[in-house]
């Protein structure tokens, strides 16, 4: 299928653009629009997958048209197996949120719909760009879609929310843009293999990999620079909340594999440990702040932050694996966990933002103490809480095992300490995440609030039926998702541990 | 390059200089003869010049190459020809939106569309300069017409104040700008900017320094940049808003043109000096431009920061000192302009009788009052901040480009904390059009369907030129080249 690439960025943004011009007014043809392109959004991944050729690492779907002959720049699209299954979970994501809107947002719900299709759109292009500048552009383009999706339809403190969340990636990105720059100039043209190609000096790749570490470090979100998230999460709307956390988190991840550790392998090797040290002080400090939270999305949003750490750890440990045991066999491992880590917490805290969702619109209350004895009202409904709450602790047979128990073992290959600390994740995940279900979900029934609960609507239903079904398909059947990622993980470790010295 | 004798195919070059001059005296006396009653018969008229000098500057007046004129007074050349085809384009634009603010105002007088041209005619003067006397007669007419624009509404205190102050800090600078000019040419002996450029060999002498210095404040008082800023505010919030939309842009090219035609022609020999002063002045510009506009509450005065900063992001270009750097430096000019004509556009639309439209919290719930202003003022506010799809980010893009072309390593870093700084009173417009509800009941905003269409395919420009940045780009490498 020639142009798959194109129609997957350009689909929904071109929905999203009739769906504003629609209106307000015509929001039921509207909302079946929204609907229809996002699940043929969906559908067109199918050919992609089945059409991708698992056994090399060389870019597939590759278009290619001059944009900017000035800057030597392409509109270059192109994907292997680290922007795949990112695509896939982008364009499964959305239909969620599609239907997760559909009765709950009454105000502006034609622009609320087209900012979430539009934002689709260029995560998809962010996924897929083969030049940096095209890259950047969808980078930068998709803050505009979430600053109004987290201004317009968020909670109290919405406006500091987003603001702060907006600043604070603008300012990773800028930085990361000088750094683009820089190396364009060197190389002469934006593709991100030259880039990826470019000799660097041990000092240029330090201060570049510095550079592109602020824009990533702050979209991961990475210790010390991740207080906007919380922030950001509480306020978002429920689909804000859940693209925040399913896939732009994901970018951050996608930014270190793709860009930092190619470009910058040797300042990558010498810095690993800083990166390191901010993964497990994520994993673990994190984890005990998500331990005191009162809101549940506030909880699920330090347990992203948490999880997170997993997907940087596994990407630098390949460094230590290396230095310790002078092979590079296993270290690939570190990489697959943190690919697998992605996809997987992708889908649980996507879920879990939308069970929160599902009890927000009946109490109108995200805190925790406002619930209690909800499996009482609402069995259907705590069932798969509690699924997805296994999950986000790394039950084996959920996908949250899979990425966890990777990342772990490679851990050990380098050293035993940072295995030891990061699998305290196991016991504080544990923790904080079956705190919140034995207070939210069971026990006696609270308040007659929760008393009047009723159970999932099929709306509902189908929404976290699908998740459900995601979760433990990755979680007992990985090998598919792994396989696909094979060949390019691979090809990244060579790049990563190779010196451009 | 010798001077071509003056015959009257000679002057095809200088058509729309010409034409303008004839217009200027045509629209002055139907105005006379027209009377009170029949008002809108100037506006009219005027548009309808303006796209004549444009349609008779496209079809004679474009150049095969370089060449001088009057005596080797005035040059013309395909940079000089494009510009002033913006120019046309910029002041008919600003003139449009401006009628019905002029209307409410009962300002709508003759003389303001005169004097409109006679400032246009002061900058196509400028950019085709190629004499020192020749520059120094298009800043004046371009100066003495605007100074009396701004003091147009002569009724008003706040407008009589800002007209004064503009009028005696701007003779300040005219008097620096001829002091250095007379240091120049009593040190080259020549009037003629490509004659000082072939005369400018060796290490420069203190007398030269000393004359290019005054010359650099003059230039960055004219821009604005900081410290010589200190009219622009003032100016711009004085001013009736109409009179700030044109200030605010067609000048903006003149002035592009003053440094290249200064500096980067004439004085290009001292290139190294100049630009260190001007990377001065640039660090200066963005962070007093940028820190300063964050605690304005009233949007004119917040957009003159704003210009201030994106001024400084000019002055970078011209830093780096290379042809490629005149070409971000222009590329960001006109992007500047295009934007800015949009911005003041919307405050013109926002306003009506008796009702100025120009605090910030006027803007408060603009999305409910006004969908199409709103999603307007939010385009060009995400472009000034350097967001893509929008163009303004390719422009701060190349001025970065350049720099580190020029390894101007400190000036890229402090740029680029500076855009992040600025993108935060960006966003607040944005906040208090979409967040926050209606404060009070506003008079409703302006209907007219002409000039909404004008500012929906302004902001449209905006959303295009981002998407597909080449052309342009490339035609402003092009005609630095020339």
């Amino acid at each position: 299928m020639p142009h798959i690439l194109s129609i997957l960025i350009w689909l929904p943004i071109t929905a999203g653009i009739a769906i504003l011009l629609l209106g307000d007014r015509q929001i039921g043809a509207g909302r079946w629009l929204a609907l229809i392109a996002s699940l043929v959004t969906l559908a067109l991944t199918v050919p992609l997958w089945a059409h991708f050729d698992t056994a090399t690492a060389a870019l597939q779907f590759i278009e290619k048209l001059p944009w900017i002959p000035r800057f030597q720049a392409y509109y270059a699209l192109g994907i292997d197996g680290i922007s795949l299954p990112l695509i896939v979970l982008t364009a499964f994501m959305t239909v969620p949120v599609v239907i997760a809107g559909w009765t709950v947002i009454e105000s502006r719900p034609a622009q609320y719909y087209a900012a979430f299709l539009i934002m689709e759109g260029l995560m998809i292009g962010v996924f897929s760009a083969s030049d940096a500048l095209l890259f950047y552009f969808f980078w930068e383009a998709m803050l505009i879609p979430m600053f109004l999706i987290i201004g317009i339809w968020g909670g109290p403190r919405r406006v500091y929310a987003t603001i702060k969340f907006f600043l604070y990636t603008f300012l990773g990105s800028v930085f990361m843009l000088a750094a683009l720059i820089y190396m364009y100039v060197k190389a002469g043209d934006y593709s991100i293999a030259s880039l990826q190609a470019l000799p660097l000096t041990l000092l240029e790749q330090r201060w570049i990999f510095l550079a592109l570490m602020l824009a990533f470090a702050v979209k991961v979100p990475m210790f010390p620079v991740h207080t906007w998230l919380p922030d950001a999460h509480v306020e978002a709307p429920t689909g804000g909340s859940v693209i925040l956390a399913a896939i732009m988190l994901k970018m951050g991840g996608y930014g270190f594999l793709r860009f930092s550790l190619p470009i910058a392998p040797d300042a990558s090797r010498e810095l690993d440990l800083l990166v390191i040290a901010l993964s497990l002080i994520a994993v673990i400090y994190i984890g005990f702040v998500a331990l005191v939270q009162q809101d549940m999305k506030k909880l699920i949003a330090y347990s992203s932050i948490a999880h997170m750490g997993f997907v940087t750890l596994g990407a630098f440990v390949i460094y230590e694996i290396v230095a310790a045991t002078h092979r590079t066999q296993g270290a690939g491992m570190g990489l697959d966990g943190a690919m697998v880590q992605m996809i997987s917490h992708g889908l649980i805290s996507g879920a879990l933002f939308l069970c929160v969702g599902v009890l927000y619109d009946r109490v109108h209350s995200r805190q925790i103490a406002d619930y209690g004895g909800v499996v009482n009202t609402m069995p259907v409904f705590a069932t798969f809480m509690v699924l997805f709450a296994l999950a986000n602790t790394g039950l084996p047979g959920t996908s949250g095992f899979v990425g966890e128990f990777l990342v772990i073992i490679a851990s050990f290959r380098a050293s035993f300490w940072y295995a030891a600390l990061a699998a305290v994740t196991l016991i504080l995940g544990a923790c904080y995440t079956l705190w919140l279900v034995k207070r939210v979900v069971f026990g006696a029934v609270a308040n007659p609030k929760v008393a009047a609960l009723e159970d999932l609507n099929p709306r509902e239903l189908v929404v976290l039926g699908a998740l459900a079904a995601a979760v433990l398909l990755v979680g007992i059947w990985p090998a598919p998702l792994l396989k696909v990622m094979q060949p390019t993980i691979h090809h990244l470790l060579t790049q990563a541990i190779a010196t451009k010295l | 390059m010798p001077a071509n004798p003056m015959t009257l195919e000679s002057l095809a070059p200088a058509i729309a200089e010409i034409w303008l001059i004839a217009a200027i005296c045509i629209v002055l006396l139907v105005d006379v003869f027209a009377g009170e009653r029949r008002r809108g018969l100037t506006p009219t008229l005027t548009l309808l010049a303006l796209a004549l000098g444009a349609a008779l500057t496209v079809q004679y007046g474009e150049v095969a190459r370089r060449t001088l004129l009057f005596e080797g007074l005035y040059v013309a050349d395909e940079l000089g020809w494009a510009l002033k085809l913006a120019g046309f384009l910029i002041v008919a634009v600003a003139l449009l939106y401006s009628r019905a603010y002029l209307e409410n105002r009962s300002i709508l007088r003759g003389e303001y569309y005169v004097l409109s041209l006679t400032a246009l005619l002061g900058i196509f003067v400028l950019v085709s300069a190629n004499s020192l006397l020749t520059l120094y007669i298009g800043v004046e007419l371009l100066a003495l017409s605007v100074y009396s624009m701004v003091a147009f509404d002569r009724d008003s205190g706040v407008s009589a104040e800002s007209a004064m102050k503009y009028f005696v800090l701007g003779a300040l600078a005219s008097g620096a700008l001829l002091y250095g000019m007379s240091l120049i040419y009593g040190l080259t002996g020549t009037l003629s900017l490509s004659e000082i450029a072939a005369r400018l060999h060796g290490p420069a002498n203190p007398g030269l320094i000393l004359g290019l210095t005054f010359i650099v404040v003059a230039v960055a008082f004219k821009l604005g940049a900081v410290p010589f800023h200190m009219w622009l505010p003032d100016v711009y919030e004085g001013a009736p808003t109409s009179v700030t939309l044109f200030i605010g842009t067609a000048p903006k090219i003149a002035y592009f043109a003053l440094a290249l035609r200064l500096l980067a022609y004439g004085l290009g020999g001292l290139v190294s000096e100049w630009s260190q002063m001007l990377a001065a002045l640039a660090v200066l510009t963005l962070i007093v431009g940028n820190v300063v506009a964050i605690v304005q509450t009233n949007l004119k005065r917040m957009l003159a920061y704003s210009t201030i900063a994106n001024i400084g992001f000019i002055v970078l270009g011209f830093v780096a000192g290379t042809p490629e750097g005149y070409s971000a430096a222009l590329y960001y000019t006109l992007v500047y302009v295009l934007v800015a004509l949009g911005s003041f556009g919307v405050i013109l639309l926002a306003a009506s009788k008796g009702f100025e439209a120009d605090r910030l919290d006027d803007y408060k719930g603009l999305y409910q009052r006004d969908p199409m202003l709103a999603l307007a003022m939010m385009v060009l506010m995400f472009s000034t901040a350097g967001v893509p799809p929008f163009v303004g980010f390719w422009a701060k893009l190349r001025i970065f480009q350049v720099l580190w072309e020029s390894n101007h390593l400190w000036l890229v870093v402090i740029a680029a904390a500076m855009s992040v700084v600025g993108a935060y009173y960006y966003l607040r417009v944005i906040k208090l059009m979409y967040f926050d509800p209606p404060a009070q009941a506003l008079p409703p905003t302006a209907r007219s369907t002409g000039v909404r269409f004008a500012l929906g395919l302004n902001a449209l420009a905006v959303l295009a030129l981002g998407l597909l940045p080449g052309p342009l780009l490339d035609l402003c490498a092009r005609l630095i080249h020339s």
